[in-house]
């Protein structure tokens, strides 16, 4: 990998196939209460594809368009919305840690029970579980992505240290 | 010995003494009758009865995950973003 990326060809064909493994990870983070996968699967989907630009665009441009002070701040933002809707569970339910309080009844977007005659569920089922894959999906694909990138950027640097 | 250490100590051993009372206590699982099968298993019997009215999700993994084991999830999480932070902690001098 260098660091002013590869060559032309590369580049073209990742920004070909870039929109659809993004499309295919939210999928997979959307669906996670209905179809195999969750948050942290389609995170790393996710990830990768991220990965992917930064080995084709290299380091350097990628930290140009992106900080990782901003992954942080998703990251951060993510834990914040998975342990939140852990502790609504106190204070808007029966006053258990990690109760499920959108399918009793009181709020009841996103409860409704998922249809057990015919198998095949709506994306509005089971309570706070989609909000909760959304935001574990949002904490890997922040994480996973700052830790490639700066690390990245780091063997960058440490090349320019030693060529000095 | 350091009193800490002793204090310490006999709290471990209280704990664990704790624990495998918790263990003795809790009810059987993969008990077989001399034909090889299941004589009960109550958790996972229960799990893929109750989970579509309980949960309503259909996907029963994602269901454990995030409403049976939301604890696991939680620590999951936090090894994750332990992970990020001392990634991020470590290189942060590089960046100058």
């Amino acid at each position: 990998m260098s660091d002013a990326g590869m060559s032309k060809i590369v580049k073209t064909m990742t920004g070909v196939c870039f929109p659809f493994i993004l499309i295919f990870g939210l999928y997979i983070i959307v669906h996670g209460h209905l179809t195999p996968g969750g948050g942290f699967q389609g995170g790393a989907v996710v990830a990768s594809a991220c990965a992917m630009i930064l080995i084709a665009y290299g380091s350097i441009w990628t930290m140009k368009k992106i900080k990782e002070k901003h992954l942080s701040i998703f990251e951060s933002l993510g834990a914040l919305m998975f342990i939140s809707l852990a502790f609504f569970g106190i204070f808007l339910a029966d006053g258990i840690f990690f109760d499920n309080f959108l399918v009793k009844g009181a709020f009841s977007f996103f409860g409704l029970f998922a249809n057990t005659a015919t198998g095949v569920a709506d994306i509005n089922t089971a309570g706070v579980i989609p909000l909760m894959n959304i935001a574990v999906g949002l904490k890997v694909i922040a994480g996973l992505f700052a830790i490639v990138l700066v690390m990245a950027y780091a063997t960058h640097k440490i090349k320019e240290v030693d060529d000095q | 010995m350091n009193w800490r250490v002793t204090a310490g100590g006999v709290f471990l051993i209280i704990v664990a003494a704790f624990l495998i009372y918790a263990a003795l206590l809790s009810p059987t699982f993969g008990l077989k009758d001399s034909e090889g099968d299941y004589i009960e298993r109550p958790m996972d019997q229960h799990i893929i009865d109750e989970t579509q009215t309980q949960t309503g999700a259909d996907n029963g993994v994602t269901a454990v995950v995030f409403d049976y084991r939301g604890f696991d999830t939680l620590g999951e999480a936090t090894v994750l973003f332990t992970a990020v932070a001392g990634v991020i902690i470590i290189f942060r001098r590089l960046k100058k």
